[in-house]
């Protein structure tokens, strides 16, 4: 990249700051904030699994979780669930993220939101929501005991069901963005360009448009399933006992045993489990794929003898389904030549597969708005209308306000301080090429990648021993390490779109770098810089896992407030909080919607 | 229609775009062999009607048949055709010779029969090498080979392109240009080819069929759309042309009389009988108005001052100011122009049966 200098004289300027300096500066506190609050907690936690009771080197927790045979099968209960989860996640994302694909304008608006309410949608609230529908009482059931169709309520969750509604509900939306990236990139001509050489539909599909998405078919089911595994919430709240997660026994061993030790020993093995699988993925699809779009998959992977096999397989495969398909369209049609409007009957497919997953998506959360009125003293469905009692119960309680007011200024300070740790090293990432660049990339992302259960309880370990356990600050610091990533992320993608041709043209017009900045740079990415500190505050927020521990007991965030309720009881008081936290979050995403939108000078959108 | 059976038989074709008309009842046909090209600004439906001959979009109203058979609402796979685009659309998930095998196995062609037509295939576009590449590895020259050698492989019915040398640079262009040509005559295959680039059309095509606002405005060889456009559209389309606004006076002899205000009166030929109303424009090519010595003589005759003087190779353009107001551009070779300098006056002419009279539709519209 092309630098400019401003030269007063002939002579190079005098630098007192060399310019290296500069990148210490960008980089250096987040480098460092990082490696002290996420990589030697984790780094800690891990090395204690190696420790026993007298801090001496021992196996001794390995040796139990090999001879135990529960913690063998919660592991196989985790991959199962993590697997089935990321096979109904890709399936239903697949339409939703094509429709999006191919919609444009307002159209394609409405429907992002939808993917997105959800998506930001705090898991609490929507796993209450599942059990408002589908508890013994909950609405499916009354429905059907009222139509005759069963004799007494179904059980629908509590069991492995429950658990797979409830992830796939958690997870697709990000499945169906993962998606959306790719399928963005590919060039719709393609499909047609075969059509010209005379494939038919299926052969469209399964050998010109699949194999495309591969990417981010791979990415997805990857990200889904990953996350899958170091999940909690929703098996705890919507599983059977069954239904265990391996991160519920981190939990267990931690909050209720206090055995440090066996914690991290789990705490390898999910490590373990997941080096495994990205190995087994490498091997298939190469890791490229991952963040990868249709452009980067262009680029012809080195073929290990295994993916070789695996691309021959799927070829194979994709004909024969390519044939299939081509069969099964022409005897539904029995050749009606001349018709006219042909295509829209797979159109008629496509939005009614749609339709039902956004239905699945958007329209459960919103159950818990009728039972929060009810005026009986549990849940019912259909509920007695029209009572306040609850929500009153809610805002005269010091403990739901208390937890309400310090989740909302964690979420302001950790958004604040990360912001300022985030930004100039996202600039250093996007402007700059300095050979530790991948590394500090690996480092600032990382902590979107590790699962939240080993950050938490690294954190709680090492704020133990320093004594800051149990206070607001530690929730504040940990928040901090988790939405790093994600600023990163998102000002990197804003930095990146913007043409700096601008900054240089400003520049020939005689303006200093602070003049450029402020006058040229910063109003163009002001919005975008915006939406992702709204982000940021949505994720500390939301945040459950890291305040369950780091709050040590002794103060309460108000997600960690609804978890421990919702475990205890389901109460018409939780739908009350529910709808408020649903209404202020909704507005929260709406407006830093609007402002992304608004900033979206270079679409030459309004 | 002719015995011939047409390979493309286009009537009455129309498709609108909400309120938008994109094609308004197009009738063309397309014999075996042809090169034909549709040649218009943005926006002129040109490539609506490939695209409607490809079966990428339906038409509201019309028929289309190719090859004899009706195919209007027939699905592009069932078409036997063979399409270059814009942008190639080259599977960037199949090497070279996955992209060129694809027609053919979509036409059920054994596995025996496709390696030595895609071998045929990549001799002819000269990239014998490169078959086990991906397609991203070659530069955009190559690519638009593949994509070339990907539409004829399967020896289509008509090969459709869409202005597929739009993304090359001039000299890479014109080298294409003559490439696809050869192709077309060693391999027969008829062409329906879209482009905006009016050079580019006369360079290829035995005939070009100029499109405007949806309609065919005019159809016919290169010399003669260019020599003889029927309407100002054409004119003013193709070439550079000198348009003087003026009224009809008289009529005397076949030759109507004009008026050309500031100038004086010129005579022109009375060609098909479409000239009504008295405004009109009066066209004539650069390279049709002579620079007359004392003793020549034309039918037409003005006295002009050099106001420019520009040599681009080997023609030169003089701009004449004749009148009080209007220029006239002039070109000759370069070499029969030495010693004219800027400010000199000159005698030029024309005779009456080179240039046109056009009904002027805009002035009319004001």
């Amino acid at each position: 990249m092309a630098r400019v200098d401003f030269v007063a004289g002939t002579a190079p300027p005098l630098r007192i700051w060399p310019t290296w300096n500069k990148l210490y500066w960008q980089t250096g506190p987040v480098a460092v904030f990082l490696l002290s609050l996420f990589v030697i907690p984790v780094v800690m936690l891990l090395g204690l699994s190696f420790l026993d009771d007298r801090s001496l080197p021992s196996l001794e927790h390995y040796q139990r979780l090999i001879e135990v045979p529960l913690y063998g099968k919660v592991l196989l209960t985790t991959i199962k669930v993590a697997f089935y989860t990321t096979l109904l996640c890709v399936v239903g994302a697949y339409p939703v993220a094509y429709l999006l694909s191919i919609s444009r304008g307002s159209t394609r608006n409405w429907l992002i939101i939808l993917v997105l309410m959800p998506f930001w949608t705090s898991f609490l609230v929507r796993a209450f929501a599942w059990i408002v529908l589908l508890g013994r009482k909950g609405a499916v059931n009354q429905i059907l005991l009222a139509m005759g169709i069963v004799d007494a309520p179904l059980q629908l969750i509590y069991n492995f069901a429950g658990v797979m509604i409830g992830m796939t509900h958690a997870l697709m939306p990000l499945a169906i963005l993962t998606l959306l990236a790719v399928m963005e990139g590919i060039d719709p001509n393609l499909p047609k360009a075969a059509a010209t050489m005379g494939a038919k539909g299926g052969t469209r599909f399964w050998r010109i448009y699949f194999p495309l998405t591969m990417p981010g078919v791979a990415s997805a089911a990857l990200l889904v399933f990953i996350t899958s595994l170091g999940f909690f919430i929703t098996p705890a709240l919507l599983g059977g006992p069954h239904d265990t997660m391996i991160v519920q026994l981190i939990i267990f061993q931690i909050r209720e045993v206090l055995n440090w030790q066996f914690a991290g020993a789990i705490g390898v093995l999910l490590v373990i489990t997941f080096m495994a699988i990205f190995l087994v993925y490498d091997r298939i699809f190469g890791l490229s794929v991952i963040g990868g779009s249709a452009q980067q998959a262009r680029v012809p992977a080195k073929r290990s003898s295994i993916r070789g096999w695996a691309v021959l397989a799927g070829n194979a495969i994709t004909s024969v389904l390519a044939n299939l398909t081509d069969a099964a369209i022409y005897a539904l049609t029995i050749l009606k030549q001349g018709e006219k409007n042909r295509g829209r009957r797979t159109r008629i497919g496509l939005y009614a597969a749609c339709t039902f997953v956004l239905a699945f998506l958007a329209l459960p959360t919103l159950f818990v708005l009728p039972v929060s009125f009810t005026s009986e003293a549990f849940l019912t469905w259909p509920p007695k209308l029209f009572s306040l009692q609850w929500y009153q119960l809610v805002l005269d309680s010091p403990v739901w306000l208390g937890a309400a007011a310090r989740s909302f200024m964690v979420a302001l300070v950790a958004a604040t301080i990360a912001m300022l740790f985030a930004v100039p090293c996202a600039f250093a990432l996007a402007r700059d090429n300095f050979a530790a660049k991948p590394a500090l990339f690996g480092l600032v992302v990382a902590p979107m990648i590790v699962p939240n259960i080993f950050i938490a309880v690294g954190l709680f370990f090492l704020f133990s021993r320093i004594g800051i356990a149990g206070t607001t600050f530690a929730v504040v610091l940990g928040h901090t390490v988790i939405v790093i990533p994600y600023i990163v992320i998102t000002v990197l993608a804003v930095i990146k779109g913007y043409d700096r041709n601008l900054d240089y043209a400003a520049a020939t017009m005689g303006a200093s770098g602070m003049q450029t900045f402020h006058r040229v740079t910063f109003p163009l990415i002001r919005s975008g810089i915006i939406a992702s500190f709204m982000f940021a505050f949505i994720i500390s927020f939301d945040e459950l896992t890291i305040a369950l521990f780091v709050t040590g007991g002794r103060i309460t965030t108000l997600p960690k407030l609804m978890y421990e309720d919702a475990l205890l009881s389901v109460s018409p008081r939780l739908a009350a909080v529910a709808s408020l936290l649903l209404v202020f979050m909704s507005i929260i995403i709406v407006v830093s919607e609007l402002i992304r939108r608004k900033g979206g000078y270079r679409h030459g959108q309004n | 229609m002719k015995e011939r059976i047409n390979k493309l038989a286009i009537r009455g074709l129309t498709k609108r775009y909400g309120s938008a008309t994109a094609l308004s009842h197009v009738d063309l046909d397309l014999a075996d062999g042809e090169f034909l090209t549709m040649l218009g600004p943005s926006g002129s439906g040109k490539t609506t009607l490939l695209w409607a001959v490809a079966g990428l979009n339906q038409p509201d109203d019309g028929k289309i048949w190719i090859d004899g058979r009706e195919a209007t609402y027939l699905p592009a796979s069932g078409r036997d055709i063979g399409m270059v685009f814009q942008n190639y659309a080259l599977f960037p998930h199949m090497t070279v010779a996955e992209n060129i095998s694809f027609p053919l196995e979509m036409r059920k062609m054994l596995a025996g029969e496709r390696l030595p037509a895609i071998r045929r295939a990549l001799e002819m576009v000269k990239l014998e090498h490169v078959g086990d590449r991906y397609c991203n590895q070659l530069s955009g020259g190559q690519q638009q080979r593949i994509a070339l050698a990907r539409a004829f492989v399967a020896n289509p019915s008509i090969v459709l392109m869409d202005e597929p040398l739009g993304a090359l640079d001039k000299k890479l262009r014109d080298h294409l240009q003559l490439e696809i040509k050869r192709l077309h005559a060693q391999l027969g295959m008829t062409v329906l080819y879209v482009t905006h680039d009016q050079e580019e059309a006369m360079v290829m095509s035995d005939r070009i069929c100029l499109m405007n606002r949806g309609r065919i405005e005019q159809i016919g060889a290169p010399d003669e759309l260019y020599f003889r456009p029927k309407s100002l559209f054409a004119a003013d389309f193709l070439g550079e042309s000198n348009l003087i606004s003026g009224r009809i006076i008289a009529e005397e002899a076949g030759c109507l009389v004009l008026e050309l205000p500031g100038i004086g009166t010129i005579r022109s030929r009375r060609t098909s009988a479409d000239v009504h109303g008295p405004e009109v424009v009066h066209f004539t090519r650069p390279e049709s108005i002579e620079i007359l010595s004392e003793a020549e003589t034309r039918a037409n005759q003005l006295r002009g001052q050099v106001t420019e003087v520009v040599v681009s190779g080997a023609i030169t353009k003089l701009f004449m100011r004749v009148g009080e107001t209007s220029t006239l551009q002039i070109s000759q070779l370069t070499r029969g122009l030495q010693g004219v300098c800027k400010g000199e006056l000159l005698t030029i002419g024309w005779d009456d049966d080179v240039g046109r009279v056009f009904f002027d539709d805009k002035r009319e519209a004001a």
